[in-house]
């Protein structure tokens, strides 16, 4: 029976890698041969960066079980420490494929950090005043970005908040403008590295969550006080999907970041955090292919809707209650219920 | 006075808080789900109230009376058509659907009521030799209150006054408390869980109207965004006061209000934000379920 | 039984939409504006393409420059010479939709563009726009960086370091106050940048800032304390370097707790009169720098302003006015060039740098109007005062 389970996990597991490699070869192919339109085109980071969003939130959201409507306080934090890395490094590392690996890592880490920091309080709390808490985060995250100022001259790095008081000298380069965020860029984000990304966040997830930590991390979810009882150690495994979780969101900034030539603050607010969540929720709680299927699709879905000219956006909220409404309705799910269980034979 | 000056504009600006607080607060002590179209409906209301003054000439109290009408009939729609279907779903399923009825109602007032700005009338002034008096004046003009603050102020007690009676007094009320706590057992004692849960929207959205109606009336720039960040800010003040209790909404919103005023004046007005959700996270700290939240022991 | 039905439905209508949407994606069919007469496709009809702001929080300004350029479209297309298609796409004033919404209209072949309407998403298309070498003409994207760099984007607006340091200089000219407060809009590039050069250049001209504060999107509701501040600290001006709206507001909440400095705008103050219920005393002596002005006298303003108003029920702003003038400066532009549709779109490009480089453009907005190679427009603004619900030349 255990045995069972495992192998049922890993095919599932295995299916999700292939799938992605699969999208990811076909999507190339069609880029190479220039049948894809400019607009996909210039979708396929922007979806890489919003899939590593929602696969990271999942691990939040469905596989440790508490809500975070704060998740773009941490992309954001990527996004500016992972341009930061990139323009610092301009001149010391010449390719732009090793330079934007090192804004990856950077934006990872200070989102860590920023994770850590954050879960410190957040996880103390529970339910609804835990998600009130990360929302909470996020706008003061935002708030703090909206306020700094960062630059870099020969001296080294210039900081300041409210006001622009660097006092550089010329030549030095503003690089965080406050309000303004961060404007010329250099576009140094590809399709590869963002599919990448991917793989590698798929590959933590899946491991984290087969690994005992992961089981542990699952035994909270679904029944705290029984998890303690046996000894699990609650604050460390809570601690260890959040930041891992954070990190990856950073990731997904700085890769975020790089594919456009200006960034402000106030990209990352509360709506960029919910519509990660729709994408997560969307997907199903805990099925990173399907929180990777939902982010693709639901990034492209306002795109595709343009023709619709002024009804865009109403349209696009129907769908998006059509669909919940659909996904949640007892009838198809018993049909969907008993279509699986004749094609599996009855294995789950 | 500089110092009553603020604590009055941050107790009126709270007062709205906490009338939109009370319909987040409610809904969600019997449908356990956070509403986050409410904001819009609020939106919906003070566009009411504006038509039924501007192109139609109601007298001010009709214009409310209409606003209240429509946004009752229109959270008990998108109650019926949104919310219903999905009573067994995950309460996550329903907050996506409750996104998505946000947005609509945006859309919708985007393509209604095209994006200009809409200068919301002021009811309250009162006319004294000819001049518009916007407020009254104390201690020689050192402390301004006007019209509006008063009748927001006042508005909204009142509204708690009547809102407590009735959910401690009336039958429905009752049904109301019985469903929050149990929705099994309210069940199988004769309650109409469906019927109680619609009549709590209704409630709710009416109160969004008037709360719409004070909100424009205090600051009077009417869009089809209007409504969602004081959504949010009333979301965070239901939190704050403790989800689910009524006087926790009126405290909630209060010292939300009152925070973001005094924090705009004396620490920084670029930072005031960071400072209210910094407070609410310290509180939230020291009383995890807000502060007059009920705690809930954990059975094993 | 219900529920199957309303499920039934529910699915066909996603069926039908799913199937509208493969159908016109590939078609791909221009949204052509009501009323417009059918363009046949000659060698004269040029694609032009912009997005901006038409949902969202900033919906006014982008719907706004859509109409006006729709209008002015429409007029030309009417005309003999050069005919234009128009695709404008909704950006939500957010720069990666904005760059998505580019994207779109690079697949429908948009040969020259309006850029975008606000100032962070043209940086992110104005990027694009270089890299791709598709000449842009912004109505109203007035931040510098939009232009930084990038030889084929040009401004129809004022810069915004430009407004700061202009009425700065006016301020003390025209020896107004001494004393100066100023409320900004802290996330607001184009608020941000005027308040940057504004207040580089007070203190060299006599002017003595004694308050300064600002709000933020989430908190552009409540302006009691920043009226209080400036009233405290005894300011005889307050600078608003804003949008109408929220100056609507600091308006009214300074009238109720008395405080009547002189209220100075800059150009997005333009249309504070047309808000829909505003009380115009409220604004009564606000003096504001714009190059806009919807009562003007002149006749050319005036048929505009009535033909807006006939089509979209509103009077036109200083958004309208700019893109109404990006479309006729096209218009010069590729006729003087003798351009034609088949052309590709660097050369077109290079055509168009060559044309406004040189020429002169006569516009509602400005007479004798030029550019420089950097893409600013050259044009003075003029000082206004509101009296008794209208505009009144200052100068």
């Amino acid at each position: 029976m255990k045995t069972m389970k495992l192998s049922k996990t890993s095919r599932k597991n295995f299916l999700t890698y292939a799938l992605v490699i699969l999208a990811f070869v076909i999507l190339q192919a069609l880029a190479a041969a220039g049948t894809l339109s400019s607009m996909l085109r210039g979708l396929l980071v922007p979806i890489c960066a919003y899939v590593v969003m929602a696969v990271s939130l999942n691990l939040t959201v469905g596989v440790l079980g508490e809500l975070s409507l704060g998740h773009a306080g941490f992309m954001s934090v990527g996004a500016f420490m992972g341009v930061t890395t990139a323009i610092s490094l301009q001149n010391a590392i010449p390719s732009a494929e090793l330079r934007l690996v090192c804004a990856l890592l950077v934006g990872a880490v200070f989102a860590g950090i920023v994770g850590f920091l954050v879960g410190i309080p957040v996880l103390r709390l529970n339910g609804d005043y835990l998600a009130i808490v990360t929302l909470a985060f996020g706008e003061i995250i935002k708030s703090i970005f909206n306020n700094l100022y960062l630059g870099l001259d020969s001296h080294g790095f210039h900081l300041s908040l409210l006001d622009n008081k660097l006092h550089m000298e010329d030549g030095g380069r503003l690089i965080i403008g406050g309000p303004m965020g961060i404007g010329g860029i250099q576009k140094i984000a590809n399709f590869a590295t963002g599919f990448a990304l991917i793989m590698v966040c798929l590959i933590i997830i899946f491991n984290l969550v087969g690994s005992r930590a992961g089981r542990a991390i699952m035994a909270i979810r679904d029944n705290r006080i029984a998890a303690e009882s046996v000894g699990i150690p609650i604050t460390k495994y809570k601690m260890m999907a959040f930041v891992t979780s954070a990190a990856m969101a950073g990731a997904a900034g700085a890769l975020f970041a790089l594919n456009f030539s200006t960034i402000v603050a106030n990209k990352f607010d509360f709506n960029t955090s919910i519509l990660v969540l729709v994408f997560v929720v969307l997907g199903g709680l805990g099925n990173m292919l399907g929180s990777i299927v939902a982010a693709a699709a639901l990034t492209i879905l306002p795109e595709a809707l343009r023709q619709f000219a002024d009804y865009r956006m109403l349209v696009y909220a129907i769908v998006l209650i059509l669909v919940m409404l659909i996904r949640n309705n007892p009838t198809i799910r018993s049909f969907l219920e008993r279509f699986r269980l004749s094609r599996k034979g009855g294995a789950a | 006075m500089s110092f009553f000056n603020s604590l009055i504009s941050g107790i009126s600006l709270g007062s709205i808080y906490a009338i939109i607080a009370l319909g987040y607060t409610m809904v969600y002590g019997i449908a356990k789900m956070l509403n986050f179209a409410h904001g819009d409906v609020i939106m919906v209301g003070a566009y009411v109230c504006f038509f039924a003054a501007s192109r139609f000439a109601l007298p001010p109290l009709a214009g409310v009376l209409l606003a209240v009408v429509v946004c009752t009939l229109l959270g008990i729609t998108i109650e019926k058509l949104a919310y219903a279907p999905l009573r067994a779903a995950p309460s996550l399923a329903v907050l996506i659907t409750a996104i998505g009825v946000s947005y609509f109602l945006q859309n919708a007032a985007l393509l209604l009521w095209t994006p200009n700005p809409k200068v919301f009338p002021n009811f309250v002034a009162r006319r004294v030799d000819g001049v518009d008096k916007a407020g009254v004046e104390f201690f020689g003009g050192a402390l301004r209150v006007s019209y509006v603050t008063l009748v927001t102020i006042l508005v909204c007690l009142a509204i708690m006054a009547v809102l407590t009676i009735f959910i401690n007094g009336s039958k429905l009320g009752k049904a109301m408390r019985a469903v929050s706590e149990d929705k099994d057992a309210a069940r199988l004692m004769g309650i109409n869980v469906n019927t109680t849960i619609s009549a709590t929207f209704a409630i709710g959205s009416g109160l969004a109207a008037i709360a719409g109606v004070l909100l424009c009336s205090a600051y009077p720039t009417l869009v089809p965004t209007t409504g969602s960040m004081p959504g949010i800010k009333a979301f965070t003040a239901a939190v704050f006061g403790g989800i689910g209790s009524i006087p926790g909404a009126l405290l909630g919103g209060l010292m939300l209000g009152v925070i973001e005023i005094l924090s705009k004046a004396y620490i920084s007005t670029q930072l005031s934000d960071a400072v209210v959700f910094g407070v609410l996270i310290v509180v939230l700290l020291v009383k995890p379920t807000g502060l007059l939240g009920k705690q809930i022991r954990e059975k094993v | 039984m219900k529920k199957a039905l309303s499920l039934i439905l529910a699915l066909a209508m996603v069926l039908a939409l799913a199937a509208c949407g493969s159908k016109s994606g590939e078609t791909e069919t221009t949204p052509a504006p009501d009323n417009t007469p059918a363009v046949e496709a000659d060698s004269l009809t040029f694609k032009l393409g912009g997005t901006g702001p038409l949902t969202g929080g900033a919906a006014i300004y982008g719907t706004a420059v859509k109409n006006a350029a729709e209008l002015a479209v429409e007029e030309i297309n009417a005309m003999s010479g050069v005919h234009f298609e128009l695709n404008f796409q909704d950006d939500a004033h957010d720069a990666e939709k904005a760059v998505n919404a580019y994207n779109t209209l690079k697949d429908w072949g948009m040969q020259i563009s309006l850029g975008s309407v606000t100032s962070k998403p043209a940086e992110a298309t104005s990027a694009e726009n270089y890299a791709d070498r598709i000449f842009a003409l912004t109505p109203s994207a007035s931040s510098v960086a939009t232009t930084a760099g990038k030889d084929n984007v040009f401004q129809m607006c004022f810069t915004d370091p430009n407004q700061g340091s202009a009425s700065a200089q006016y301020i003390a000219d025209k020896g107004l106050a001494t004393k100066v407060a100023v409320i900004w809009k802290n996330d607001d590039v184009y608020s941000k940048g005027i308040y940057d050069t504004f207040m580089a250049a007070a203190p060299g001209l006599g002017l003595e800032i004694v308050s300064d504060t600002t709000f933020a999107d989430g908190s552009d509701t409540d302006f009691s304390v920043q009226v209080a501040d400036a009233q405290s600290k005894g300011a005889e001006l307050v600078f608003l370097p804003m949008y109408y709206t929220p100056a609507s507001l600091i308006f009214a909440q300074a009238k109720a707790t008395g405080y009547a400095p002189t209220w100075f705008g800059v150009d997005g103050m333009d249309g504070i009169l047309t808000l829909e219920g505003f009380d115009t005393a409220l604004a009564e002596g606000v003096i504001l720098l714009t190059p806009f002005n919807a009562d003007s006298d002149d006749a050319r303003t005036q048929a505009f302003v009535e033909k807006y108003q006939e089509k979209y029920g509103e009077i036109p702003n200083q958004f309208a006015a700019d893109a109404y003038d990006c479309v006729y400066a096209y218009k010069q532009a590729l006729e003087a060039a003798g351009c034609t549709a088949d052309m590709s779109n660097e050369e077109l490009n290079d055509a168009m740098i060559a044309q406004f480089t040189s020429m002169t453009f006569d516009g509602l907005t400005g007479a004798g109007m030029t550019w420089g190679t950097d893409g600013a427009v050259s044009k003075s603004p003029k000082g206004m005062i509101i009296q008794n619900g209208a505009y009144v030349g200052l100068d």
